[in-house]
């Protein structure tokens, strides 16, 4: 089974339309992957899919990079 | 003020019958059903499990897989189409063209309804939190214009006209005028429809207004013919490249014809029951504004949907608007071949209404086993064989419903 930052990095290059190998932990959404705020928003459903929870709004403004991501989805969640 | 002249420079088109031009104008001519089993959603459950759906369609030929995610089908569809027609137009390598008097008006009758329905589906199982921020952009039916203007830096007017089945035709009408009155010098223009879902078909069927021939789905679509039993669905988008004749000229662009008229009424009547006066009058319309006579024109694109009341309904409009001249006309409907594509009518029937004219051959309408001369359809519908004829004047009819017709009146240019 994949870990979480090879899951979340995944699902980063797949909502973003960039090659995988752009995705690095340090990576803006908005400034180094090109992301919009609709894209932002798509991003965070798709998280919540992957990894079936709900990340409130509050919570998801925060997240702007990959390493934010990683962070958030390995403190929250048990699996 | 006199109207400045408008020309046709380029065409696109994605339909039952083919996803580009050519494809799909050799098999109009080769009288080819584009007619099969619906394959988009299990129709097993509906009245009707035929349509004309768009096959083998790879939308990443055009935008970026992540841009197409994003979409509708019926974008997908229009913004192929009006892609098309611009690389067919050459406008791409016109030096010095001028973006901000550039427009685009392709419009769609329903829009993105499987989408809706999807998302519907999951706001019911899963919450509002289900619903995804590019639902409401990836349904409006302006967005193919959006798309276009942005993909292409065009800065002329950008909009979608919605008007069911004319909407294609009001929307060339439309744009053309924006060149006419001097807002724009190029148009993208056309109509664009994706509706082939559950909703959809379920829609139209509940209405009984869609052919239920399920076991012989070639032979649905088959307008004036006795055993008509309603319309078929389809899919796709066609597109028109409109400019103004001197910036045509200028750019020595290739030109299929000249734009020569528009004409439009409203029925007044019923909102889906037709009447003759309604469709006569938009033909009248649209032959003033052309300053053409009757008797000049050689070629009907009809709407001829195969339905039972519509057929025999378009024909007696005609007899009203074209008289004794109305037994000369070649009256055509490649809806027999496509099926009808909604808002994406009007579009794609322009497309082959000046490719008739351009080739001086009219398609076939096919599936005409037995004439339905006993409720008037009495015209030459071209039955079942393309012809060789001489096509200097083209029409191409459009009606919808709510009683809104539309007609185009294209020319050869001298």
């Amino acid at each position: 089974m994949e870990n979480i930052e090879q899951r979340v990095k995944k699902i980063v290059a797949e909502q973003l339309g960039v090659p995988e190998t752009d995705v690095k932990n340090e990576s803006s959404f908005v400034n180094d992957l090109g992301a919009d705020s609709l894209d932002t928003v798509e991003l965070v459903m798709a998280l919540e899919e992957e990894f079936e929870c709900e990340i409130p709004d509050e919570e998801a403004e925060k997240i702007t990079t990959v390493q934010q991501a990683i962070d958030y989805v390995s403190g929250n969640l048990s699996k | 003020m006199s109207k400045r002249r408008v020309v046709v420079t380029g065409l696109g088109h994605i339909s039952p019958v083919g996803n580009d031009v050519a494809t799909g104008w050799a098999n109009l001519l080769a009288g080819q059903s584009g007619i099969g089993q619906i394959t988009r959603f299990d129709a097993s459950d509906l009245a009707c499990t035929i349509a004309g759906e768009v096959k083998g369609f790879d939308i990443t030929q055009y935008i970026s897989a992540k841009d197409a995610r994003r979409m509708d089908v019926f974008i997908h569809y229009g913004i192929a189409a009006a892609l098309q027609a611009i690389a067919d137009s050459g406008l791409d390598d016109a030096a010095g063209l001028d973006k901000t008097r550039v427009g685009v008006n392709i419009g769609s009758g329903i829009g993105g309804l499987p989408l809706i329905e999807e998302t519907d589906g999951d706001l019911r199982a899963g919450g509002p939190r289900k619903i995804g921020p590019f639902f409401i952009p990836g349904s409006l039916i302006n967005l193919i214009a959006g798309h276009v203007t942005i993909i292409k830096g065009y800065q002329g007017p950008s909009y979608g006209i919605v008007s069911a089945c004319t909407t294609g035709a009001h929307s060339i009408g439309d744009a053309a005028r924006m060149i006419q009155y001097g807002d724009a010098d190029v148009m993208v223009a056309g109509g664009a429809e994706g509706a082939i879902s559950r909703l959809g078909i379920g829609g139209f069927a509940a209405m009984k207004a869609l052919s239920t021939r399920n076991d012989d789905p070639a032979t649905s679509s088959r307008p004036w013919d006795k055993g008509r039993d309603g319309f078929v669905m389809g899919e796709g988008a066609g597109v028109l490249v409109l400019e103004e004749y001197e910036h045509a000229v200028k750019r020595g662009a290739k030109i299929y014809a000249e734009f020569a008229g528009f004409g439009m009424s409203s029925d007044a009547h019923h909102i889906t029951a037709p009447s003759a006066e309604g469709p006569a009058r938009g033909v009248a319309n649209a032959l003033r504004d052309a300053g053409l006579n009757a008797d000049q024109v050689d070629y009907v694109n009809a709407h001829g949907t195969s339905t039972p009341l519509g057929d025999s309904n378009e024909t007696n409009a005609l007899k009203l608007a074209f008289g004794d001249h109305a037994k000369k006309l070649a009256v055509n409907s490649t809806k027999s071949m496509t099926g009808h594509l909604l808002g994406g009518a009007g579009g794609v029937e322009a497309v082959y209404s000046i490719l008739a004219m351009h080739h001086q051959k009219s398609p076939p309408t096919i599936n005409i086993f037995e004439q339905d001369f006993e409720s008037g359809c009495d015209l030459d519908y071209v039955a079942n064989v393309a012809r060789d004829m001489k096509i200097d004047v083209a029409i191409s009819n459009s009606f919808g419903f709510g009683g809104t017709n539309g007609t185009l009146v294209f020319k050869r240019l001298a």
